[in-house]
């Protein structure tokens, strides 16, 4: 009971911005944010491979900056602004065209990187609208994948940067 | 949930912090960027009783560029100094090496201090700093002092800041004229840490030839080492790839490196070698058209 006490008084009290929902939490200071978006908010897009900031699963984006979650406590979020794999596809449930290029162009086979995948190619694209194969190559270097030998990642990456600039014409 | 617990504070102010610091002694560990304490906690490796989030401090992030000097904030996440057109101009090497600092989503969260403070041999920042002679500013309750590379990077991971201290800023100088810089590295996957890396600047006199040089090696000890050895054979010669050539040779007896699973000892000083070549050919290319 001791225990327990001295457990649940160090629990922080934290709201989050995800996908422009805001929510208030209690979580550990040792919890991790992906652990707080998979556990706490049930947001289990997000995935964890190595929790040591090397595969590039977790990667979301805080603040407008690509992140590894499992490398940010969840108190270290608070008020931050996160957006997550569920939070690409539009209101109305159109998918993103990243989302649509990795389909189109068989840019995943398991699926376990993907989600860390969109988020990378998402900040990509919105600060180089028309990257080269060696850009996307560098971009995604932090991003492990075991099964698509990532040649139709970068089509995927590729075909999306095309879509968006042909719709903001 | 991997980490042990741990008492979390944020404080707001520098002097917090450093108070904070002198309640907690050995228990606290300052977090910064987490790129490298949080793994290290994420494994266990590390289990701190306390950390203090410096991210709320204000007046710790920032770059300052002066006539002769750059002030960066200890604060001062890696992206900003990549992206900072008044770095490219003022110090290229920085903004070449920051570069080669892991992914993106590394240098979105990893700070300069951190970096400094980490001091891990294979590491850019500590490289960058000795190479050109840059300084750390740390300050602890009441107190504040300035550290050469020299005098601050004693070991692997080990640094001469003690544990009530913060690193408040990092000094870099500004590039002078007829100077160039260079730094190349050595890695089994882009972005992973590097095996070897080398950095050099070079300035030319009027004539064109070497007025002064420094090179320095990351990856072949505990702390980042500078080879004056080469460079003060260097002083008066009109570069050429010749030259770089002929000094660099000597650096296979200079250095030590261990072997690991990587890579041979044997293998790390051809590289020692081949990339200090590179690097002084490509500041001295660059010295002549600056
Ligand atoms: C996958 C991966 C790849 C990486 N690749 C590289 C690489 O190629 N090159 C490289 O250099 N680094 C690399 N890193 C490490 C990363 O770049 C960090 O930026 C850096 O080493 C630590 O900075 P930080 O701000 O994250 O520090 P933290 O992890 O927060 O802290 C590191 C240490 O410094 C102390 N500390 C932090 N700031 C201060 C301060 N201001 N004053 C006093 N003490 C302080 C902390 O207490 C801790 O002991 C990599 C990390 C990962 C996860
Ligand atoms: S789980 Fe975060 S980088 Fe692998
Ligand atoms: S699709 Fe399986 S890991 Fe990338």
């Amino acid at each position: 009971m001791m225990e327990k006490t001295a457990e649940s008084s160090r629990l922080k009290t934290i709201t989050l911005k995800v996908n422009h929902k805001e929510y208030t939490v209690d979580v550990e200071p040792r919890m991790l944010l992906s652990d707080v978006l998979r556990d706490v908010l049930r947001l289990t897009g997000t995935h964890v491979g190595c929790e040591h900031g090397v595969c590039g699963a977790c990667t979301i984006m805080m603040d407008e900056r690509p992140v590894r979650s499992c490398l940010v406590f969840g108190v270290q979020a608070d008020q931050a602004e996160i957006v997550t794999v569920e939070g690409l596809e539009s209101e109305n449930g159109e998918l993103h065209p990243l989302q649509k290029g990795f389909w189109e162009k068989h840019g995943l086979q398991c699926g376990f990187c993907t989600p860390g995948m969109l988020m990378t190619a998402c900040h990509l694209l919105e600060h180089n609208p028309d990257p080269s194969r060696e850009e996307i190559r560098e971009a995604i270097s932090g991003n492990l994948c075991r099964c698509t030998g990532y040649q139709g990642i970068v089509d995927a990456v590729e075909y999306a940067a095309k879509e968006m600039r042909e719709r903001a014409e | 949930m991997k980490p042990a617990a741990f008492d979390y504070y944020k404080p707001e102010t520098l002097d917090e912090a450093l108070s904070l610091l002198d309640e907690f002694g050995y228990d606290a560990k300052v977090l910064a960027g987490g790129q490298s304490l949080i793994p290290m906690m994420n494994m266990r490796l590390a289990r701190p009783p306390v950390l203090i989030d410096i991210n709320g401090v204000q007046g710790m992030t920032g770059i300052e560029v002066g006539e002769s000097e750059i002030v960066i904030g200890g604060l001062t996440r890696h992206y900003m100094v990549e992206h900072s057109p008044e770095i490219q101009n003022s110090c290229p090497m920085l903004a070449e090496g920051i570069k080669l600092i892991g992914h993106s989503q590394i240098r979105s969260r990893g700070t300069i201090g951190g970096s400094i403070v980490h001091a891990d041999p294979t590491a850019e920042l500590p490289v960058m700093l000795t190479a050109l002679g840059g300084k750390v500013t740390v300050v602890s309750s009441g107190d504040e002092r300035e550290l050469t590379p020299e005098e601050l990077f004693l070991t692997y991971m080990t640094t001469t800041i003690e544990p009530n201290e913060i690193v408040k800023s990092v000094h870099f100088p500004v590039i002078a004229e007829r100077t160039g810089h260079a730094i190349e590295e050595f890695t089994l996957r882009s972005g992973d840490f590097a095996i070897i890396i080398a950095a050099a600047s070079v300035t030319l006199d009027e004539e064109g030839l070497i007025e002064s040089a420094a090179l320095c090696i990351g990856g072949v000890d505990g702390i980042p080492v500078k080879l004056e050895d080469v460079t003060d054979e260097l002083i008066g010669e009109a570069p050429s790839e010749e030259l770089f050539a002929e000094k660099c040779a000597q650096i296979v007896d200079l250095v030590d490196p261990e072997k690991d699973i990587h890579a041979s000892a044997e293998y790390r000083k051809d590289l020692c070698v081949a990339l200090s070549r590179r690097v002084l050919k490509k500041a001295a290319d660059r010295a002549k058209q600056a």
